[in-house]
């Protein structure tokens, strides 16, 4: 119960404030299509550098909460998912606003992301010490199979394609080695003197998210916003409270499947919201009303997506694996302040681990309050044209990565990898494992190098890479990840792929 | 899959497997060894991977990815083209609020579906314009002290 000793520190004016400014900004960018999670988190870190590390991370952590959860509101009231965590909830979500129960579905979207989030967290709460003090036991090679298992999953998982996601990663992997080499000295890769201190993490995390989407929206020429706001009418509370605790078999359903997926490296909200979706309607004596406008379907939906955050932060702050895009650009935002995260993090800096958890199971309380008053005004915000948002978002993300260093080598790096990103999202490579892969480069390697300096003193490379139980256990789930995936691809049956998530949502 | 999406996989992949074959070719050339050990173990991954790829569009097996169209690089042309010489030319040259705020005007104008022909839309596109300035400004300069270069206005 160490947490509780670190409440008082949301509750300091400053921290609390910056709490406030997460969630209402998070709700109204998480409500703008084509804002994600991620490029939310991304844009906001050169926001946080001159604050404490605990302070920054809360308006990071409460940024990354409502923005899943502020894409509900686009999604019920302009049947446009704010992010792809949302698919789900505009399945029944629109429908209902259409019939006039708009209020209705966004309380019930709140209260359940609410619910969800808070078992989320509360989850963190509880497994993170516990696996911390296990990752003690995990050496260099551990660490370098761990960091590989993180690239390899969610190039298989994330990716339409295994290879390309793998062939992504690589790249991501590759890009880590820029610069000039740790041990050595040596010069690797450095074609142009802007990377002769290798590519920073916050620029290219900064093109990779928020570039291809200013691009994507050029793509779409002087299209006019054709979706309309629903106006949402007044309802009683009490009656969303009573009508959730009526669905207790979906909200159980959803938070659940939300909390273990959110457990696995590179699973994404939109895959939880999708799957416990499509759970709920099997459990339910009313399935025929799925789809229909009914309220399971998006009780099912918005606590599952809202559960995961917090367990997607587990194997960040235990391992400092980044289980997920977003919790990669977590650990840049960790590491500009010198934390990096892992298993002595609750020893070293418990006061900045625990004000960030502390924080996140507040601010899903706020979210829940504010999301209820404030969803009218995210609405219209979700409006405006596309023109404005690709300059705004382009002006942010210069002006964001020139502040990292004062250089112009980072802005450089950020639109070269932006651009290239763009190109190669359309031949159907995906930017979570090329992310995954230039954040855990240098871990992979620093472990590799170790574990080499170990092998040649003690025994030989390959038996101390691939023997003992977490080595064997650790490998299997590598090569299980890769054929699961490539088994699945060859069946046409990978339950949800980023194309064919697109294609629901287009055909909605 | 026409012909299109076809020869522009080939492409792609083409691309992207010069570079890891590049890199490899680096990796294993490049001196002293040790720190080059890594490296060769990535690069050879991502040779063999990009191969792999790029035969398959050769074969015309490429499954996913639906490449570009005429009419969508039509369209992201020159806003692209407004963003590079910005990043790469402008921001420097002319200093980072002057530069940005011309082009936040110059992307309004070119996507904007507002009507251009009327003089109301204009004006509240410079309006527009000036507040996306005053927040930029606001931000960066006051707010977070980024001291960007201010080269001939500001």
């Amino acid at each position: 119960m160490e947490f509780l000793g670190y409440f008082g520190e949301v509750f300091t004016p400053f921290s609390f404030g910056l709490l406030l400014i997460g969630t209402i900004g998070g709700l109204i960018l998480g409500a703008t299509p084509g804002l994600s999670p991620t490029m939310a988190v991304a844009l906001l870190i050169p926001f946080t550098f001159r604050l404490e590390a605990a302070q920054g991370l809360i308006l990071l952590g409460a940024a990354y909460t409502s923005t899943v959860a502020g894409g509900a509101v686009s999604a019920i009231l302009l049947k446009i998912p704010g992010a792809p965590a949302n698919i789900a909830t505009t399945l029944d979500g629109h429908t209902m606003a259409k019939k006039g129960q708009g209020a209705r579905a966004l309380q019930l979207s709140f209260l359940a992301s609410a619910v969800g989030g808070v078992f989320g967290v509360l989850l963190l709460i509880f497994l993170t010490p516990v696996l911390a003090t296990w990752a003690l036991a995990f050496g260099p090679s551990h660490l370098f199979w761990l960091a590989i298992l993180g690239v390899t999953i969610i190039g298989t998982l994330d990716s339409s394609s295994v290879v390309k996601g793998l062939l992504a990663g690589c790249i991501g992997l590759w890009l880590a080695t820029i610069g000039f080499d740790d041990i050595m000295g040596a010069q690797r890769f450095i074609f142009h003197s802007s990377l002769s201190g290798g590519i920073n993490v916050i620029p290219a995390l900064i093109g990779l998210f928020a570039i291809p989407q200013v691009i994507t929206m050029f793509s779409n020429g002087r299209t006019q916003a054709s979706a309309e706001v629903i106006k949402v009418e007044p309802s009683p509370i009490g009656d969303a409270i009573r009508e959730l605790f009526r669905r207790t078999r979906s909200l159980t359903i959803g938070t659940l499947t939300g909390s273990v997926i959110g457990l696995i490296p590179g699973v994404g909200g939109q895959i939880a919201g999708l799957v416990a979706y499509d759970q709920s309607k099997k459990f339910s004596p009313e399935r025929d009303k799925f789809g229909t406008g009914h309220s399971e379907g998006i009780i099912a939906a918005e606590s599952a997506n809202n559960a995961m955050v917090g367990p997607s932060l587990v194997p960040l702050l235990t391992l400092s694996i980044p289980g997920s895009p977003t919790a990669a650009v977590l650990l840049g935002g960790l590491l500009i302040h010198g934390i990096f995260p892992g298993s002595d993090l609750f020893d070293n800096h418990p006061e900045v681990a625990w004000t960030f958890i502390n924080s996140m199971l507040i601010g899903q309380i706020l979210m829940c309050i504010f999301g209820l008053y404030i969803a009218g005004l995210a609405a219209r915000v979700a409006q405006v044209p596309q023109s404005v948002m690709a300059a705004t978002v382009l002006g942010l993300a210069v002006f964001g990565s020139y502040s990292v260093q004062n250089s112009m080598g980072d802005v450089y790096v950020m639109m070269t990898l932006g651009t290239g990103m763009y190109f190669l999202e359309r031949f159907g490579f995906s930017a979570a494992p090329l992310v995954l892969g230039l954040i855990l480069g240098p871990i992979a390697e620093a472990n590799f190098i170790q574990g080499n300096m170990i092998a040649s003193a003690t025994s030989s490379i390959g038996q101390y890479f691939f023997t003992g139980p977490l080595n064997v256990t650790l490998l299997m789930i590598v090569v299980a990840s890769v054929a699961y995936s490539v088994w699945m691809e060859m069946r046409n049956k990978r339950y949800v792929t980023k194309d064919e998530a697109v294609s629901k949502e287009e055909s909605l | 899959m026409n012909n299109l999406p076809r020869n522009q996989h080939i492409v792609a992949s083409g691309l992207v497997a010069l570079v890891g074959v590049w890199v490899c070719f680096v990796s294993y050339t490049q001196e002293p060894a040790a720190a080059f050990l890594f490296p060769r173990i990535i690069s050879t991954v991502f040779a063999v991977l990009a191969l792999w790829t790029f035969g398959k569009a050769l074969l015309g097996k490429t499954k996913v990815g639906n490449g570009l169209s005429s009419d969508s690089m039509k369209k992201i042309l020159p806003g692209l083209i407004v963003a590079i010489v910005f990043v790469f030319w402008a921001a420097k040259g002319l200093g980072f609020y002057t530069a940005s705020t011309i082009v936040f005007f110059t992307l309004l104008s070119l996507y904007d579906p507002a009507p251009h022909n009327e003089a109301r839309t204009w004006i509240k596109r410079i309006a527009i314009s000036a507040g996306y300035l005053v927040v930029m400004y606001g931000l960066f300069a006051m707010l977070l002290s980024v001291f960007t270069p201010r080269e001939i206005l500001f």
